[in-house]
């Protein structure tokens, strides 16, 4: 790490600067929890780190056009003490409040988890099912993406050279609508999942579903939208067979390697087990 | 590279110092300010040993860099006991004999004094719970969580 700077700018605009003029590798630092593991590590040696914590639009969690813009730099803990945030989206607020421990969560952020583009980073599946978007700054100016199209594989991000992520939205809320999260751990805290699902769905007034997304983690370079499982639920009551049918789906659809943490046919099957079971607690959120 | 100067509030104190733009607040708190009780164990946020406040948030201190704390507070476990008098829970570690050999239990500490700010009556399920992210190798953890819930007990004049 011989010669690293260390820069903390106060905007958006002197972030970019300092990302796009950087001579050798930049990296952004929001919580930390995996860049000074990697740094410590010997993984990375960047020739900048940019603490993007003094810029006010990373530090916020605000109201905007009925929905909410949660910045980069907004820790677990923070935001699950927002007074309605996890009341409108239980299923996101649970799936970034599983990552690592009180401590991590004193500093660990979904920019964080979505930049760091491990494919089973739980709050992914959980931000893109509820159609959250990110805003990203650069020399070009800002953009927003769904946050799918960020991770591009273990480690790999879209991000070009001067961007960065400045915050997430998540947009209003349609009526009768309720997401959830569910991810697979051989214990009950402190793991990395197996595999993770996370949906959400919206209902008619007669309770006919209208909109739905399912989305697998762990079980693939980067996150799976998975749309067959979407569309085995849209259109009816959600009821047992619906439900059946888009388990099968993600069963279908997951495409995990083997490894210590469990083989492809197991991971499979578990893939369409959550997502059964995360989309029965949706149908109920979204029946409020 | 020129070292990055930083003036922080540690333990209520204004303090200045010196450090690589690498530098951990660990290595800060340890080598250079010779704060030791902060711990290092693992070095990589599992563990827990090395566990302080920053602006009220319980952190592992080996995932934070020095620099970072610049217009910080930081609050490490030599805060915890006021002269000879010890915190509550400093005293319940002792009579419950919530250590061996000590490595984890300034970070139980602090962790356990954040929990009982944010909930002054936690469950069993809770203490273990917030705890996850302190790691102890010689108690099994039970002395521990019995004298969280002692001190808790006692701090809320029960």
């Amino acid at each position: 790490m011989e010669g690293m700077r260390f820069e903390a700018p106060e905007s958006v605009d002197a972030a970019v600067s300092l990302l796009a003029g950087a001579s050798g590798e930049a990296r952004v630092l929001a919580g930390g929890t995996d860049l000074l593991v990697q740094l410590r590590a010997d993984m990375i040696e960047p020739e900048l780190v940019v603490d993007i914590k003094r810029i006010a639009e990373t530090r916020a969690v605000t109201e905007e056009d009925g929905g909410y813009r949660v910045g980069a730099a907004v820790a677990g803990a923070e935001l699950k003490e927002h007074p309605s945030f996890s009341k409108t989206w239980p299923g996101v607020m649970y799936a970034f409040d599983l990552i690592g421990s009180t401590q991590i969560q004193g500093r660990c952020t979904l920019a964080g988890n979505l930049c760091n583009a491990s494919p089973a980073a739980d709050s992914v599946p959980a931000m893109a099912a509820v159609g959250a978007t990110a805003r990203i700054a650069g020399p070009n100016g800002t953009r927003d993406v769904p946050v799918e199209e960020i991770p591009t594989g273990p480690g790999k991000t879209s991000l070009a050279k001067g961007e960065f992520v400045v915050s997430i939205f998540f947009p209003k809320k349609a009526a009768n609508t309720g997401d959830d999260y569910l991810r697979f751990i051989p214990r009950t805290e402190m793991d990395i999942a197996v595999v993770g699902s996370g949906v959400c769905l919206t209902l008619d007034d007669s309770g006919t579903c209208t909109a739905a997304k399912v989305v697998l983690g762990a079980v693939g370079p980067t996150i799976i939208i998975c749309e067959e499982a979407a569309n085995a639920v849209i259109g009816t009551k959600v009821d047992d067979a619906a439900i059946e049918a888009a388990g099968a789906a993600a069963t279908a659809a997951a495409t995990p390697i083997s490894d210590k943490r469990g083989t492809v046919e197991y991971r499979k099957k578990v893939a369409g087990v959550l997502t059964r079971r995360a989309l029965a607690t949706a149908l109920e959120r979204a029946k409020g | 590279m020129s070292k990055i100067h930083v003036t922080t509030t540690i333990n209520g104190d204004e303090t200045e110092f010196l450090c690589e733009p690498e530098e951990t607040l660990l290595d800060v708190l340890r080598e250079t300010l010779h704060l030791t009780g902060s711990k290092e164990g693992c070095a990589s946020g599992d563990c827990g040993a090395c566990s302080v406040m920053v602006d009220g948030r319980l952190v592992c201190s080996c995932l934070v860099l020095g620099a970072e704390t610049q217009d910080r507070e930081v609050e490490t476990i030599e805060s915890m006991a006021e002269g000879d008098n010890l915190h509550p829970l400093q005293q319940k570690f002792l009579e419950h004999a919530a250590l061996q050999c000590g490595i984890c239990t300034p970070g139980f500490l602090i962790a356990s004094k954040a929990l009982l700010e944010k909930n002054p009556d936690p469950t069993e399920t809770e203490i273990r719970y917030w705890l996850a992210g302190n790691l102890c190798r010689c108690t099994g953890y039970d002395k521990i969580v019995r004298a969280v819930q002692d001190a808790a007990a006692e701090m809320r004049g029960a």
